[in-house]
């Protein structure tokens, strides 16, 4: 659709006339754009406009009668309470993976920037786990807390705790998942930090110090904190975007059960192995709300940065 | 007291780094460990009778291993070849050619950066499974043959491309084809192997589109193989399935201790816009 709009303007007729080689320009110009902007047709433009006209009907794949619901797939939505308990899921595990991800980060990060010679070492210990497959590590977790074969219930064992079944307790499902997702994501938040932190320049600490910020909790205060507001405020939306789109834990660990549905493995199982692709165009228009309001101030400080 | 305080931050780090590497440790010494000694909690590494051998035998036996593997790297290397190829030309013209429809384009590019593809499965697979295409490399593929963080990141990249040495090729007759791929991309080749990295490791890992896309074994990438191999095996055997997770985890993991510096550039780059 856009390279409609494009065509038209070009051939407007009020432009000023232009020399063979700008004209030749304009041509290459949309020709090297012609592939992506119908690929972003593709993927992005009718996928949208088709996810919008589904939300609104009854339809399920493979049928061959659906009808007009209007916004009655919404309405249901909000009274089912497998979906509620998604969302409520969901919630809880963005409730611990957004502060323990970025305050334990944001430790890690300090302590990392003041070493020296060790600080490749920790940067890689911490990282590793941003790069591994994560179904295949929640396999290795699965295994590691196990009630009876794991080492971490040995642990507990060993302390003269009673074991605990963190994947065989409902209540302890989703906060279990939560400690997957923090773990996977401190090292992406630690080298964030870290680049915050070398940015803030070295004399302001030293001047922050000439002042009388004495003690390195002043200093903190007084200038690396408020010098780490944009990285921080970065980071806090990265992460919860992440743990909204929390999948992966879920599939490998409890596909769902005794109730830790989270939002994306519902929206999964509604779409795509119930084929109810009318009430999970609903569901997915729900999810994207919920990203896009996150997004939104990271994306204007974005635009702003981009010179047209 | 003065000794605690120069190595309290190193006791600090090293504990939360033991935290950390646990999962790594622990999926690899079970992989060379004997089924028997399963119910051994120890942490000391060296095995009683060494099974390494068996473990990653049954794990390749038990599942085409060496398919996923193959699988992950086509799809891999695919997406990556034709996001490169889609993006660069349309980064190159956003930011070095005047056409109309110019700043529209660019403001998609940036809308679209916020649209995860999870939103976008469901019509996709609609379409997909409409043009009978589900279980194929395509499908698998299809989403990603655009990546408009790609033509973002060129575009903020090959802005800083000097205009004067694309005049001067386009006086020596250099197409704007060459002086797209030969000149510009050229110049920005530290941002090209970000991306490579950022696009393969994302790919190599993702699990949600594969597994709406493909149930067939023979065409699983590696994550949805190893779904598949977990389901099966039910906690009976250990050894073979922490074989299986490091010889998936084994590649990126690799290549990341090999090019730490690219590998941390290239997956954090969405933060350093």
């Amino acid at each position: 659709m856009t390279t409609l709009d494009v065509s038209v303007s070009a051939a407007g007729p009020a432009r000023p006339v232009r020399s063979a080689a700008e004209r030749r320009l304009i041509r290459k110009g949309l020709l090297f754009a012609a592939p992506a902007m119908v690929l972003m047709v593709a993927i992005y433009g009718l996928p949208l406009v088709m996810l919008g006209g589904f939300s609104l009907t009854d339809y399920q794949l493979g049928a061959i009668d659906w009808s007009f619901v209007g916004l009655s797939n919404f309405t249901k939505a909000f009274h089912d309470p497998v979906f509620l308990r998604a969302m409520a899921n969901t919630a809880l595990y963005a409730a611990i993976v957004i502060p323990c991800g970025v305050f334990g980060a944001l430790g890690i990060a300090l302590l990392v920037h003041g070493r020296r010679r060790s600080r490749a070492l920790w940067e890689t210990a911490y990282f590793l786990p941003v790069t591994a497959t994560l179904v295949a590590m929640a396999t290795v977790w699965q295994f590691l807390l196990h009630p009876t074969l794991g080492p971490v219930n040995a642990a507990i064992k060993a302390l003269g705790f009673e074991p605990v079944s963190f994947l065989g307790t409902p209540a302890l499902l989703i906060p279990t998942m939560a400690l997957i997702g923090v773990w996977q994501i401190l090292g992406f938040n630690m080298v964030l930090f870290l680049a915050g932190l070398t940015a803030i320049p070295k004399d302001l600490t030293e001047a922050a110090r000439m002042d009388g910020a004495k003690s390195p909790v002043d200093r903190f205060l007084t200038v690396t904190w408020p010098m780490l507001g944009p990285t921080t405020m970065f980071v806090v939306v990265t992460s919860s975007i992440t743990a909204f789109k929390v999948f992966e834990t879920v599939a490998v660990l409890t596909k769902g059960r005794s109730g830790s549905e989270t939002l994306l493995y519902e929206l999964y199982l509604e779409g795509f192995d119930y084929s109810n692709t009318g009430y999970a165009a609903a569901l997915t228009l729900i999810f994207l709300a919920i990203v896009l309001v996150l997004s939104i101030g990271q994306t204007l400080r974005m635009e702003r940065k981009v010179h047209y | 007291m003065a000794r605690l305080r120069h190595y309290l931050p190193h006791l600090v780090l090293a504990l939360g780094a033991a935290a950390m590497l646990l999962p790594f440790y622990w999926m690899v010494l079970t992989s060379i460990r004997s089924p028997s000694e399963i119910f051994d909690v120890s942490l000391w590494p060296v095995p009683k009778t060494f099974s390494g051998g068996e473990n990653y035998a049954q794990a390749a036996s038990s599942v085409p291993m060496a398919r996923f593997m193959l699988n992950g790297l086509i799809v891999c290397g695919g997406i990556l070849a034709v996001q490169v190829l889609t993006s660069v030309p349309a980064a190159y013209a956003l930011a070095k050619l005047r056409f109309p429809g110019r700043r529209i384009m660019l403001a998609l590019v940036i809308a679209a950066l916020c649209v995860p593809v999870q939103a976008l499965a469901l019509p996709l697979f609609v379409g997909l499974a409409r043009a009978q295409l589900l279980n194929t490399y395509f499908a698998m593929m299809a989403p990603f043959f655009l990546s408009v963080f790609a033509i973002f990141l060129f575009h903020q990249s090959f802005r800083s491309y000097p205009d004067e040495i694309i005049e001067a090729a386009r006086m020596d007759g250099f197409s704007e084809m060459e002086i797209c791929w030969r000149l510009v991309l050229r110049g920005s080749l530290p941002s090209l192997a970000a991306f490579a990295v950022f696009s393969v490791v994302a790919h190599w890992n993702d699990l949600y589109w594969p597994m709406i896309v493909i149930n067939k074994t023979e065409l699983a990438p590696p994550p949805l193989g190893m779904l598949f191999f977990s389901d099966a095996e039910t906690g009976a055997n250990y050894g073979a399935l922490m074989a299986g997770a490091t010889i998936i985890t084994a590649p990126i993991v690799l290549c990341f201790l090999l090019a730490r510096r690219h590998f941390i550039a290239g997956i954090t780059m969405t933060g350093v816009k």
